[in-house]
């Protein structure tokens, strides 16, 4: 039928999947909290999906808020989108350190994916990114985030 | 110990673009290619390993063996094979070893889907944020070590011009033509601060190892394998303790020389894994050729080019000589190949070879110290 509107098939973001142990980590995140463990042997906090210590083999392990302030660690800008990132180029894929530590993956937001913007070291703020039926912690400029 | 060797070795006739091969096809011919290297018939191997399936490769040969080893931990999965053969036969699990690979990484033909699992850890934690491809996580450590260290843009394009010079001299490398720090600095940007030339090509190909003890080791073109290493690290790359070291590399290399009573100061030829620029340079600094933060200048000095003092990547590396996805068994050849004395860019007396692989990002890495002990 002529007329019909060709549709540019746009290829979804990738949702993660939580699994039982990682569903609270996804339910704080929908919340607006950035979830870590700590371990209760060692007090180690770590980004860990599983209910064991990365330091001491505890599985004594439980779920706290983390500040959200982060500093960037490094990262890349990804010219070249695979599927669903293709529209999103360019973006910048950054790992952050957090306050209490551990390291994660993550996104920016807030700011532009430039060389220039994008100073190792800058301070960061968490803030989240709705995916689906998720909320994906992402990082923006610490000093643009509304208390 | 009691010598164990590689005593045959071969790559596929084509390498790049073989869109008529499937990549159980690709491990079989050069499964035969390296068993006719070494006069040697299906009937007398024993053991079987490789990364794609042992087990079809086995089959398909006519190959019964009695020791199989089908560890995949990415592209340096070739150099634990060899590792875990020499082990077997100096255990008396086996006698003779075929190690297979063959990827058809550009054409993905009878290549096993891979399909995104998002209840994994890398489904949850990276790929959400696009971060899925190599260039989008074996680059991160990247700024933070430039950042460390000093490391100049033209630095990390030194390295993709180094290995083109050794590759205009490897009739077999995909890409041949003169490339100029102003060249690697003018390509398109795949992933700051990576551009085209720093990124490993994507191809087709195979390679396969014979690896036997006993009078085989100590056949005219047999390379014995002096020592070996293995670690494990994080499989989320965030979680990498030191963006600025490849601790993986340093612990597998540590295991590697102590195993040979050797050291980087006794290392003639390097191969070290390149899927990208930065590689090479982590790489040589965690095997312990230079101080942390050095081996820019060395590569921007021509210091591992045609002419150095440290030959490095003499194939070209994955960088301009082929890299099919999981590149550490093309590093293997080469490091076979120099030792031999049959490389294209032949290193002048080289006794011993240090070849470097990685694989899952900085997830694994093995290190292979091949050749002869002079000393001993």
């Amino acid at each position: 039928m002529t007329g019909t509107p060709v549709s540019r098939s746009r290829q979804p973001l990738p949702e993660p999947v939580a699994t039982p142990q990682t569903a609270p980590y996804w339910e704080m995140a929908a919340a607006g909290v950035l979830a870590l463990r700590r371990c209760s042997s060692c007090s180690a906090a770590f980004h860990g999906a599983v209910d064991c210590c990365p330091e001491c083999g505890s599985g004594a392990t439980g779920w706290f808020a983390a500040s959200g302030r982060a500093r960037l660690y490094s990262y890349v800008i990804v010219h070249r989108g695979e599927g669903g990132f293709t529209e999103r180029t360019p973006y910048a894929v950054a790992v952050v350190e957090l306050e209490e530590g551990p390291r994660m993956l993550t996104g920016i937001s807030g700011i532009e994916p430039t060389p220039e913007s994008l100073v190792l070291d800058m301070p960061l703020q968490v803030a989240f990114e709705k995916r689906g039926g998720y909320a994906l912690p992402v990082f923006a400029p610490a000093e643009g985030v509304q208390g | 110990m009691t010598p164990v060797a590689i005593v045959g070795a071969a790559e596929t006739e084509r390498l790049g673009r073989v869109p008529d091969a499937s990549v159980l096809e690709l491990n079989v011919e050069a499964a035969r290619r390296a068993l006719a290297d070494c006069g040697t018939s299906p009937a007398e191997i024993d053991g079987i390993a490789g990364a794609f399936d042992p087990r079809q490769v086995a089959h398909v040969l006519g190959v019964r063996p009695r020791w199989i080893d089908g560890t995949n931990v990415g592209g340096c999965s070739f150099l634990l094979h060899v590792r875990h053969a020499v082990a077997a036969i100096r255990a008396g699990h086996a006698r003779t070893v075929l190690v297979t690979h063959g990827e058809s990484g550009r054409s993905r033909v009878g290549s096993p889907p891979r399909p995104p699992d998002p209840a994994s850890l890398p489904g949850q934690f990276e790929m959400p944020y696009g971060a899925r491809a190599p260039f989008t996580r074996f680059t991160l450590p990247a700024l933070r070590y430039m950042k460390t260290y000093g490391l100049t843009a033209e630095h990390l394009a030194s390295v993709a011009v180094a290995q083109r010079r050794w590759a205009a001299g490897e009739p077999r490398a995909l890409r041949r033509e003169p490339l100029s720090v102003d060249d690697v600095l003018a390509s398109p940007l795949v992933a700051h601060p990576f551009h085209v030339p720093e990124c490993c090509l994507v191809t087709d190909g195979g390679g396969a190892l014979v690896v036997a003890g006993g009078e085989r080791a100590a056949e005219a073109r047999a390379v014995p394998v002096l020592g070996a290493g293995e670690a494990l690290g994080a499989p989320l790359i965030a979680q990498m303790p030191d963006f600025t070291r490849a601790d993986v590399a340093a612990r597998a290399a540590a295991d590697a020389f102590e195993e040979a009573g050797l050291g980087p100061g006794d290392v003639d030829h390097v191969m070290c894994y390149d899927a990208f620029a930065h590689l090479p340079l982590m790489g040589l600094e965690a095997m312990g050729f230079v101080e942390p933060g050095e081996a820019g200048d060395l590569v921007a000095a021509g210091g591992t080019a045609p002419g150095g003092s440290l030959p490095v990547n003499t194939n070209g590396g994955g960088l301009s000589y082929t890299h099919t996805g999981m590149y550490g068994m093309f590093a293997i050849q080469e490091a076979v190949r120099q030792l031999r004395g049959e490389a294209a860019t032949q290193v002048r007396d080289a006794e011993v070879s240090a070849v470097l692989g990685f694989g899952g990002m900085f997830t694994t890495a093995s290190v292979l110290v091949l050749g002869w002990d002079a000393g001993g």
